[in-house]
């Protein structure tokens, strides 16, 4: 499906070069499709508006980051079965294979009556239709004690890149028999399994290097995802090392101080070595400066990702409130070429197809122990809906379990490659 | 079309159990649908991406006429290698470590008695009889030849297919298969297998479930024509 061409900026060389100049200037009469963000939604989107309207649509995707470290498989990375190199992704192909104009700066303001994006940099970029995928943002005070001045500290990693690597550095500088701990965030946030499958990777980790240590989850919510399957996970490899508290017993009650690398559970304090504090979540900055937000979220039709508050923004991933899809990179991904074919059909003379979703999340709780949870969805009035699942069971044997691992593997060189080219 | 529906219809039937064997053929039987999506046995049966695997046992290597082998098994044969059971099991054990270059995309079995059932299935089936390659085909089944009749809108396949590229890339990976340029017959006959759940896996059989026969028709379509 791609073909090659190298229109307007699409080049390394172009791409340096639009740093430098303060206003993009509007390509020649061709309908411009704005990307903001250039993760799991971001990406996708741009590569398939760019490939399927076949050069009749000029698409700008704007990132302040040169290479994309995906939060997916940055667990791994906590646990030492990947390597961190393997998690960055490069955007030189989506430039230069696909035509894309790759700005990397930040948008930081809409203008939706001019139809404008202002950047950090200086300069606005106009757009015929707005795509905003810029996953999400913290709620500082979610946690008291914590705030992004104290995040390395006590690292979140839940934005992938120097907090992962932060992360992982202070877990291997634990003392011997110390404790980690574990924030756990309020319902929705990004990948619902993504906690519970650090918690694995981390004491993982830990049996190897520091088997005496602990670990604390503090967590607000009554159960979580997979739940069953974790807890019978850790019985198995990690016997005695974790303890979750949830509401029941205060993990809804919880405060931090950075300075005395304290966390107190409903009042009783408790020192630990590192403390990993994954806040309550909200969309994207941009989503609330765009003006497009109601509470946390952007609320989307499910039909093609367009703002309820303005059709002519599309919300992916993370900072869309789109009904029942979770908040993962396969979701994102799979909302991105959604709203890839509602647009170009739209600006182009593409065809429309009906909409449909699907999403799979792999975790890893041990060496060869993967588990996976998925979903089919479709569109409804409402939001997206679900049309049916699957999750892997209690008790399925080492080579079920093994098999479900090798394919997570495939998954991540196959999505990574469809978002990038 | 029609030699495309006949060629479905006898890869069907060696695909998809049939009513009140499955008890006889037991485990072996289970354990060979996976391979039913590229190799066909038994009466009918011919080339698919696989060679066919009657008169298997006591066949030379690369020896089944009319299939292009890759250039290693085509060295073995002429260096007189012949199919033992011991040489398959060692084969279905790590197809790669046996035969580096072959094109077999398949992982390999690690259980022996998976991989001596598999065998004891492989000898019942016809394994051990002349090849059949002039016999006629089996009955066609028929949700496999309704889809082939359709005639698949390549578009509508190509915007379908996203939903596959997120996990299958076009090269293949070590667990998850390509599936660009796969013949249609293959393609349906695995989709509708996944559909029908004879063929288990949690993500296919889930997202198998929603095709209608229109969308199979224009996957298959779409598949067919890419790298
Ligand atoms: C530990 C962990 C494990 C996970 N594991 C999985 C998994 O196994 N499977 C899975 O499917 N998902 C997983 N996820 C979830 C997945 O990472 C997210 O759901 C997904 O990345 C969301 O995609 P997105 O496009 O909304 O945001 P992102 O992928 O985060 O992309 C957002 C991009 O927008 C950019 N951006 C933000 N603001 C601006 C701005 N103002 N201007 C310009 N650019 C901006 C950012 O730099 C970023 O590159 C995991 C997440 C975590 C934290």
């Amino acid at each position: 499906m791609t073909f090659n061409r190298r229109i307007f900026l699409g080049s390394a060389a172009a791409v340096t070069a639009s740093l430098a100049t303060p206003i993009v200037i509007s390509a020649q009469g061709r309908p411009r499709v704005v990307v903001v963000g250039g993760g799991a939604g971001g990406a996708t989107a741009a590569r398939y508006i760019a490939n399927d309207s076949q050069g009749a649509i000029d698409v700008t995707l704007i990132e302040p980051t040169r290479a994309y470290y995906s939060c997916f498989f940055s667990n791994l990375y906590l646990g030492g079965f990947r390597d961190y190199d393997s998690l960055g992704h490069s955007y030189g192909n989506l430039a230069a294979t696909y035509g894309v104009n790759v700005v990397h700066d930040w948008a930081v303001a809409v203008d939706r009556d001019a139809k404008t994006v202002r950047l950090a940099g200086g300069g606005a970029v106009r757009y015929d239709r707005l795509v905003l995928s810029p996953g999400i943002d913290f709620i500082e005070d979610s946690v008291p004690g914590w705030s992004l001045a104290t995040q390395n500290a006590m690292p979140h990693a839940y934005k992938a890149g120097s907090q992962t690597q932060l992360l992982r550095a202070q877990v291997e500088a634990m003392p011997e028999g110390g404790t980690y701990a574990m924030v756990a965030p309020p319902n929705p946030f990004r990948c619902p399994p993504g906690p519970y499958e650090r918690i694995s990777m981390v004491a993982h980790m830990l049996k190897q290097t520091n088997p005496t240590a602990k670990i604390l989850i503090a967590d607000p919510k009554e159960g979580f995802s997979k739940q069953g399957l974790f807890e019978d996970g850790w019985e198995r490899h990690y016997p005695g090392m974790i303890t979750r508290i949830g509401p029941d017993f205060g993990g809804d009650v919880v405060e931090v101080d950075a300075e005395a690398m304290t966390l107190s559970i409903d009042g009783a304090v408790e020192s630990v070595d590192v403390c990993n504090v994954i806040p309550a979540q909200r969309a994207g900055s941009i989503a609330f400066a765009a003006d497009i937000t109601e509470g946390n979220w952007a609320p989307v039709s499910a039909y093609d990702l367009s703002s309820r508050a303005d059709p002519e923004i599309h919300v992916l991933g993370d900072s869309a409130a789109q009904g029942a899809m979770p908040k993962s990179g396969f979701s994102a991904n799979s909302q991105a070429k959604v709203c890839a074919n509602a647009i170009v059909a739209a600006l182009s003379d593409g065809r429309a197809f009906p909409p449909r979703f699907s999403n799979t999340c792999w975790s890893l709780i041990d060496t060869d122990d993967g588990i996976k949870v998925g979903a089919t969805y479709e569109a409804s009035d409402e939001g997206i809906v679900s049309t049916g699942g699957f999750v892997s069971q209690v008790g399925e044997t080492a080579e079920v379990r093994a098999e479900t691992y090798r394919e997570s593997l495939d998954w991540y060189a196959a999505i990574t490659s469809d978002m990038f080219g | 079309m029609l030699a495309r529906a006949l060629l479905s219809g006898a890869f069907a039937v060696a695909v998809l159990a049939l009513p009140g064997q499955a008890e006889d053929r037991g485990e072996g039987e289970v354990l060979f649908r996976p391979c039913g999506a590229c190799h066909m046995i038994g009466d009918g049966a011919v080339h698919r991406v696989g060679p066919h695997l009657n008169g298997l046992f006591g066949r030379p290597i690369g020896g089944a006429e009319g299939y292009e082998y890759s250039d290693d098994l085509i060295a073995a044969r002429d260096r007189g290698v012949i199919w033992s059971e011991e040489l398959l099991d060692r084969f279905l054990a790590g197809p790669r470590d046996t035969f580096r270059q072959t094109s077999m995309v398949f992982r390999g079995i690690r259980s022996p008695e998976d991989r001596a059932a598999l065998i004891g299935y492989l000898r019942s089936e016809g394994g051990t009889a002349e090849a059949q390659n002039g016999a006629e085909p089996a009955a066609i089944d028929p949700e496999i030849a309704a889809i082939l009749e359709i005639a698949g809108d390549v578009a509508y396949g190509a915007y379908l297919s996203s939903e596959c590229t997120a996990c299958h890339r076009a090269t293949g990976g070590e667990d998850i298969p390509s599936i660009a340029g796969m013949a249609p017959s293959v393609f349906i006959a695995g989709i509708v297998a996944y559909r029908n759940g004879t063929r288990e896996h949690q993500v296919m059989n889930t997202l198998s479930a929603r095709l209608g026969d229109e969308e199979i028709a224009a996957l298959a379509a779409y598949f067919e024509t890419t790298e």
